[in-house]
């Protein structure tokens, strides 16, 4: 899986660099994720603006990702959806469980209010 | 076979690599279609996603023993009448006893069935010694 990421005030960006997060792929998230907040980071933000598609898996990685932030008192948050993607978190009832912004800027801004 | 039927009969290792190329194919049928008054572009990942959903159920549920199997797919658009059949050999499951999630609770897995169910009009899984279907409908209408 393609992933970049960077590191802005304090919060790790991870860029999931694919058109799809699916079962085939989407553990390698879940890992990454999971390596982050073992490893002492506080403030992840999953940017998804390269998504065009998820199914139950990926959302699956992103709320173990969610529950891995609560469990080392960390914040797990995501931006960029693309619409259909954001539509799949409404489907699911997850658009209540995660901080969704439109861009990492506002994301960024938001972890240090 | 009729002028407007077509269908779409295929056979992929059961591996998750696949399920990209599994996804598309509902994803071009979509937006092939003549008639359909919504969004093309909505159903197109609805299909993908169905596709997926079912192949991936599919490959959990293959013998463990034999990893070069198959999944066989087909795909039927009658009309508006849109059937998708997904086949595994494995122990099967029953489909009825899989609860909706609970929104409440935050797990990791048991959405797939949920969305499926959510997306197409009816979802049957008949098991048999042979093997198992899991037989998806939806009117596109």
């Amino acid at each position: 899986m393609n992933l970049a990421s960077e590191t802005r005030n304090d919060v790790v960006i991870i860029y999931v660099k694919e058109e799809r997060l699916d079962a085939h792929n989407s553990t390698e998230l879940k890992s990454a994720v999971q390596k982050l907040f073992e490893d002492g980071t506080k403030n992840v933000l999953v940017d998804l603006k390269d998504v065009r598609f998820i199914d139950s898996s990926g959302l699956g990685a992103l709320v173990s990702g969610f529950k891995n932030a609560i469990s080392h008192q960390g914040n797990l948050k995501l931006s960029s959806l693309q619409s259909q993607v954001k539509s799949m978190f409404e489907l699911t009832r997850l658009h209540r469980v995660f901080e969704i912004f439109p861009s990492t800027v506002e994301a960024v801004e938001n972890f240090q209010s | 076979m009729e002028g407007n039927t077509i269908e779409v009969d295929i056979k992929v290792p059961n591996k998750t690599k696949y399920l990209s190329l599994i996804g598309k194919i509902g994803e071009d049928i979509a937006r092939e279609l003549e008639r359909y008054s919504g969004d093309k572009e909505v159903l197109a990942y609805h299909l993908n996603l169905v596709l997926t959903e079912a192949m991936v159920n599919a490959i959990k549920h293959a013998g463990p023993k034999e990893p070069e199997k198959l999944v066989r797919i087909v795909i039927t658009l009658h009309r508006d009448d849109l059937t998708i059949k997904v086949y595994d050999d494995g122990q099967g499951f029953d489909i009825n006893a899989i609860p909706a999630p609970n929104f409440e609770e935050l797990e990791d897995r048991g959405r797939g069935i949920f969305l499926i169910r959510t997306l197409m009009d009816s979802v049957a899984y008949r098991k048999s010694c042979k093997e198992n279907m899991l037989e998806m409908k939806k009117k596109l209408a």
